[in-house]
C-alpha cells in the first residue's frame, strides 16, 4: 500500500531524493513559460492597463494559500486518525508556506487596490476573510513554535487545525453577512467581462507553476523537518550516554 | 450518572466564585474597557450611542478571554486534572460541564453588568436589551470556543497571550452576529430574528465542536 509506504521516513527521504529534481525543473519551465506568457504575450486590459497582470501572481497566491490549508487538514486528519507519522511533519512545514503566500496574495492585493480602488485596504469581506486566514496561519506557526516535545506539539496543531478548517466557511459566511450590511458591494466587483482565453492561458500556467513550487517547497521543508528531527533525537542519545544518570530523557524516534 | 455532573459542576462553581473571585475581576476589567474608550474616540454621545454595542461586545470578548486560563490551569497545576482524565468519565461532558460553571462565573457578572455600562454608552432601553439578550446568548459561545484554546495552551506556562491570538480569529463570527443582532434591534435593516438566530445556532455549534475539540487536546496534553 502505498500510502503506508511513505511512513518510513528513510523511505521518504529516498523517494523524494529522486522526485524532486524533476519537480524542481517542471516549477522552472512553468514559472518561465507562464511568466512570459503572462508579463509579454497576454494583452493589456482596456480598463486596467498593465496593473491587470499583478493578477497573474495574486489570483495563483490566493488558491494556494486556501490550497495549502486544505492540506495541513488532511495532514492533520493523518495525524490524529491514522497516526501517520509524517502526516505531522507535512503539517508543520505546510504552515509558513501558507502563512507565505496568503502574505504574497495579500501583498500584491494591495498593490492592485491603489490604482483600481484608490486605497491599498477596503474591509471587503474577501480580503478581510484571508486576512483572518493569515492571522490563523501564523498562530498556529506560535504555536508549533512554543511546545518542545515535537510530537505533543503535532497533535496541539492538528486539533487547532480541524477546528480551524470546520470554521473557516463560518468565518466566510459572517464576513460576507457583515460586510453586505454594513455597505453594499460597489467597490469590488471582479465579475466584469468573463475573462479572455488570452488571459485565462497564462493565469492557468502561473497556477500551475505555483502549484509545482508549493510542492518542491512542502517536499524540502518535510525533508528538513525530518532531518532536524533526527538531529534532536541524536543529541538525546549523545546527551543520555554522556551523563547516565540522565538516561531517562525521552528519546523519541524520528528514524 | 447525574451525582458526578453535579458534583463536579458545583465544585467548579465554588472554586470559581470563592478562589480569586475571577468573575468581579472581569467586570471591573470590563468596565475599564469600558471607560476607556470615550477617552479614544472621544465624549460625543451620539457616536458612542451608534458603536455602543460594539463596545460592550468588545469589552466581553476580551473579559472572556482574560479568564479562560483559569479554566484548565489551575487543575492542571495541582494534579486535578490527571484524576479526572484517569476516572473514565466522558472527558467531552466534563469540559461542557466545567465551561457552564465557569461560564456562571465569570460570563453571567458580564451579561449582568452590560446594562449597566450601557447607561454610560448613551444606549435606549431598546438598544440594552438587544445587547443584553445577543450577550446571554453569545457568551456561552465565548467560552466554549475559549475552551479549545485553554486546553491547547495548557502545558505552557504563560500560555495566556497564545491562547487569546489562537481563540480570536474562531470567535469573529460570534462577534459579527453579536453587534449586527443589536445593531438590527436598533436601526433596522435586516429584521432582529434572523442573526439572532444565527447567534443561537453559533452558540449551538460551539457546544458541539469545543467540548470535543477540548477534550481531545486535554487527552493529548496529559500522558
Amino acid at each position: 500500500m502505498a500510502f503506508w509506504d511513505f511512513a518510513n521516513p528513510t523511505r521518504f527521504m529516498r523517494l523524494t531524493d529522486r522526485v524532486l529534481p524533476w519537480l524542481i525543473g517542471a516549477c522552472a519551465i512553468a514559472f518561465a513559460i507562464g511568466l512570459y506568457k503572462s508579463f509579454f504575450m497576454a494583452p493589456e486590459d482596456y480598463q486596467q492597463g498593465d496593473t491587470v497582470r499583478i493578477m497573474f501572481i495574486h489570483v495563483p497566491a490566493a488558491w494556494l494559500a486556501m490550497m495549502c490549508y486544505s492540506v495541513m487538514t488532511l495532514s492533520s486528519i493523518g495525524t490524529l486518525v491514522w497516526k501517520h507519522p509524517l502526516a505531522d511533519v507535512s503539517a508543520k512545514s505546510a504552515a509558513p508556506l501558507g502563512a507565505a503566500f496568503t502574505f504574497i496574495s495579500l501583498i500584491t492585493g494591495s498593490l492592485w487596490g491603489k490604482p483600481m480602488w484608490g486605497t491599498y485596504w477596503v474591509w471587503d469581506a474577501r480580503l478581510t476573510s484571508v486576512l483572518v486566514l493569515f492571522i490563523m496561519y501564523l498562530g498556529l506557526m506560535a504555536l508549533w513554535r512554543t511546545m518542545e516535545d515535537p510530537i505533543k506539539a503535532g497533535k496541539a496543531a492538528a486539533v487547532l487545525t480541524l477546528v480551524g478548517a470546520l470554521n473557516l466557511p463560518i468565518i466566510k459566511f459572517s464576513v460576507d453577512w457583515w460586510n453586505t450590511l454594513h455597505q453594499p458591494a460597489s467597490v469590488m466587483r471582479l465579475d466584469g467581462p468573463t475573462i479572455h482565453p488570452d488571459m485565462l492561458i497564462p493565469l492557468l500556467v502561473m497556477a500551475l507553476a505555483f502549484t509545482l513550487l508549493f510542492f518542491t517547497l512542502h517536499l524540502m521543508a518535510m525533508r528538513n523537518e525530518i532531518l532536524r528531527r533526527r538531529v534532536r533525537s541524536m543529541r538525546q542519545k549523545a546527551a543520555a550516554s554522556a551523563r547516565p544518570a540522565a538516561a531517562t530523557a525521552s528519546t523519541q524516534a524520528a528514524e | 450518572m447525574n451525582g458526578w455532573v453535579s458534583a463536579l459542576f458545583l465544585r467548579e462553581l465554588r472554586l470559581a466564585v470563592r478562589v480569586g473571585g475571577s468573575g468581579v475581576v472581569g467586570v471591573l476589567f470590563f468596565l475599564a474597557v469600558v471607560t476607556v474608550i470615550p477617552f479614544g474616540v472621544g465624549p460625543d454621545l451620539n457616536l458612542l450611542a451608534r458603536i455602543g454595542p460594539a463596545i460592550l461586545w468588545i469589552g466581553a470578548l476580551l473579559a472572556t478571554l482574560l479568564g479562560l486560563d483559569r479554566l484548565f490551569q489551575a487543575d492542571r497545576d495541582d494534579g486535578a486534572l490527571d484524576l479526572i482524565l484517569m476516572s473514565g468519565r466522558s472527558m467531552e461532558l466534563v469540559v461542557l460541564v466545567k465551561c457552564l460553571a465557569h461560564w456562571m462565573a465569570t460570563g453571567l457578572p458580564l451579561v449582568l453588568a452590560a446594562p449597566v455600562f450601557a447607561i454610560f454608552l448613551n444606549l435606549d432601553p431598546v438598544a440594552i436589551g438587544a445587547v443584553t439578550l445577543t450577550l446571554l446568548v453569545g457568551t456561552p459561545a465565548l467560552t466554549l470556543i475559549g475552551a479549545i484554546g485553554a486546553s491547547l495552551t495548557v502545558t505552557l506556562r504563560r500560555g495566556g497571550l497564545l491562547m487569546a491570538v489562537l481563540v480570536i480569529p474562531l470567535a469573529i463570527p460570534v462577534l459579527i452576529f453579536g453587534v449586527s443582532s443589536a445593531d438590527a434591534a436598533i436601526h433596522d435593516p435586516v429584521p432582529f430574528l434572523t442573526p439572532f438566530l444565527i447567534l443561537c445556532a453559533l452558540s449551538l455549534i460551539a457546544a458541539v465542536i469545543g467540548p470535543f475539540a477540548s477534550a481531545t487536546a486535554l487527552r493529548f496534553a496529559s500522558d
